[in-house]
């Protein structure tokens, strides 16, 4: 198991106003990703709790890039890990914020 | 000159015959162990070492799928001091003893296009020195070769049925076998098929009495190996985003109707979002309605929903028999009613009549060059570098063909301008364990270094390729002007792999501005979209549902 905490700035603020959502599963090659609405409006935060180890170069990758391309502002992520391919964190991110930037509870 | 040297090497007494004659003492030489044309199993190796000589050239029939099984058994068994020294000339090694024939010294060379599930021991022999090989060809390149300098002295076929004059009746997986004795037959070669069974009047004549020799009837059914079936269970939502981005990034744009999809499970989950997605996208009727394809049982979902409007397969799949039967409007099939497969004639349908190809690959470097081959595991490419090659002599126009030539030559003359035809590279930037699909130098390079190859095994050379999809986004290679931007467009849509890391930042978004990248969100997809309940079929139990139980899987493929 590895820990890794990510804190970055993004550009605006998440659409939509929905206060959580939760997407995936913890399994082998999968993760869940728990996305609340608590932060300030130009903040993000991932925290991460990994089964792999050793992967904490490609995190930072794949957080920074997914923290540029949708500015998921005042959203902090809580991603549960089962060893997922990065492509797979990504593709999960992606619906985390689009979950919550849509309409309903 | 070349006449006075034929004279003299046939000696004083110009014959024109030699092959008839040679022949003829072969066929002689096997009638003593038949009873008319049928042998029996028992003398099956006392038939090969009357009839093989040392040195022939041999075509084991060995298809992508149909095996001749007992005849390949039959050769493995005879006398080495007798029968020695072959050239195997067959289009796939798939077989252990296809192999086991060189490490008894049976056969000393090989000419072949295919070793799916031999390809970690191919390489092992080639290693070894246990192999000399010519090439590794592509089906249609391979048949070629047959008619000019790899004609077989020898074929070993496999049929359904017999009759007692030797009609043969292939049934659904003819494939290969017409090219086969096509060439054998007619220059002087002996055909010997293993057949199901002996009947009195087979269902359909697909290889005709005259072209077969000795027929041996085979204890039990020829073997077929399930080769393109794909459970949709195993379909990962990664596979479908990029399913999705293939979807709305090619086939749409292009209006991509007449294609040939690779084996995979990315492109059987296009197979299975057409119905779903692309009915979404307003896409029935617009695309993927002509095919050069095997019977995928995941496409079936596609052909019940009225997608698809015609098939022509290189063989058949095993369980897909009752089903193609039943959908004679789609299939091509005999008068008795099950499919004709033809591998020689859908190849060439593949690289003339078709706009599109894609399937998979395992490694792609920074020219878009792209190979299945390891430097452990040498798989051959079967028909991918045909079809997954520009066809230089095609002349006929359709949209997607000129709009791909537009775009690679926008500046060139519209009547002058040669169309292109789309070949797609699709996979995940990560395979199979975590290796990654973008390398900066392929195996297949190494690989010719280690074994002093005169040319590297490349699958699709980079300047035919013309698209790459994972789910990172489509790089359209057409679009790219130069080299840099090749590799560039390349880097871009490589993920989080070593290659895609290296990439220009800078220059992958001046590339997504001019549309050589696009993104998932450029597309408009919606990432929750990639869920596997868009999958019209999610388990095989869905797809026997769809085919009102006409489709019939393997146990392989049964977990219910």
């Amino acid at each position: 198991m590895e820990d890794f905490s990510f804190q970055h700035r993004a550009r605006q603020r998440a659409g939509g106003t929905r206060q959580t959502a939760i997407i995936g599963v913890v399994a082998s090659g999968n993760l869940e990703v728990l996305v609340e609405r608590v932060l300030p409006d130009v903040e993000c935060q991932l925290e991460i709790k990994t089964a792999a180890v050793g992967f904490g170069e490609v995190w930072n990758a794949v957080t920074a890039d997914f923290v540029a391309r949708y500015s998921p502002g005042g959203l902090k992520f809580s991603i549960n890990d089962g060893g997922a391919r990065p492509d797979t964190v990504s593709l999960r991110l992606a619906q985390a914020v689009r979950l919550i930037e849509e309409d309903g509870q | 000159m070349l006449m006075s040297t034929n004279a003299e090497t046939r000696g004083t007494t110009t014959t024109w015959r030699r092959g008839r004659e040679a022949r003829d003492a072969r066929i002689e030489a096997g009638s003593r162990l038949a009873r008319g044309k049928v042998v029996e199993a028992r003398d099956a190796t006392r038939l090969m070492e009357a009839v093989v000589r040392p040195g022939d050239r041999v075509c084991l029939e060995g298809d992508n799928q149909k095996q001749a099984d007992l005849l390949s058994s039959a050769l493995l068994a005879v006398d080495p001091a007798k029968v020695n020294g072959l050239h195997m000339v067959q289009s796939g090694v798939v077989l252990p003893e296809h192999l086991d024939l060189f490490d008894r010294g049976v056969a000393k060379r090989l000419d072949y296009a295919y070793s799916g599930p031999q390809s970690a021991r191919i390489a092992r022999m080639l290693f070894g020195g246990k192999i000399e090989l010519g090439a590794v060809h592509t089906y249609l390149e391979l048949f070629a070769r047959y008619f000019i300098d790899l004609t077989p002295h020898v074929a070993l076929i496999a049929a359904v049925s017999a009759d007692r004059e030797g009609n043969l009746y292939t049934g659904p997986n003819t494939e290969d076998t017409p090219t086969v004795v096509e060439a054998t037959a007619f220059k002087d070669g002996v055909v010997i098929a293993q057949v199901n069974e002996i009947v009195d009047r087979v269902p359909r004549v697909d290889i005709p009495a005259d072209r077969v020799h000795f027929i041996v009837e085979a204890e039990k059914p020829f073997f077929v190996e399930p080769l393109f079936t794909r459970d949709p269970a195993a379909i990962t939502e990664g596979q479908i985003l990029t399913a999705m981005l293939a979807i709305k990034g090619i086939y749409a744009p292009y209006g991509v109707q007449r294609l040939n999809h690779g084996i995979g499970f990315s492109t059987a989950a296009i197979e299975l979002l057409l119905p779903t997605y692309g009915e979404k996208l307003g896409l029935k009727g617009k695309i993927a309605s002509h095919f050069a394809l095997n019977p995928h049982p995941a496409l079936i979902p596609a052909i019940e929903s009225g997608w698809v409007q015609q098939i022509h397969s290189f063989g058949s799949e095993v369980g897909m028999d009752e089903y193609i039967r039943a959908r004679s409007d789609i299939y091509f099939t005999g008068p008795d009613g099950s499919l004709r497969s033809n591998r020689a004639f859908c190849q060439t349908a593949g690289l003339y009549a078709c706009d599109m190809f894609i399937g998979s690959t395992l490694q792609i470097d920074l020219q878009g060059n792209s190979s299945t081959v390891t430097t452990s595991r040498i798989a051959g490419f079967g028909g991918a570098p045909n079809m997954g090659a520009d066809a230089r002599g095609r002349r006929h126009p359709s949209e997607p063909w000129l709009k791909a030539g537009g775009e690679a030559d926008p500046q060139g003359s519209a009547l002058l301008r040669r169309g292109r035809k789309l070949v797609v590279q699709i996979g995940e930037t990560f395979g199979d364990k975590n290796v990654p699909l973008f390398v900066e130098k392929l195996d297949a390079i190494t690989l010719a270094e280690k074994l002093n190859l005169e040319l590297a095994p490349i699958m699709i050379y980079g300047d035919d390729v013309t698209h790459i999809v994972t789910e990172e986004g489509v790089a359209n290679l057409l679009l790219c002007r130069d080299a840099v931007e090749r590799e560039q467009a390349i880097r871009g849509v490589a993920g989080y792999t070593e290659v895609g890391r290296g990439r220009d930042r800078n220059m992958v978004e001046r590339l997504r501005q001019r549309d050589v990248i696009r993104r998932p969100e450029d597309l408009g997809i919606n990432p929750l979209d990639a869920d596997r309940s868009m999958l019209a079929a999610r388990s095989i139990k869905d797809l026997v549902h769809w085919s009102g139980g006409l489709y019939a899987p393997p146990s392989k493929f049964r977990n219910w």
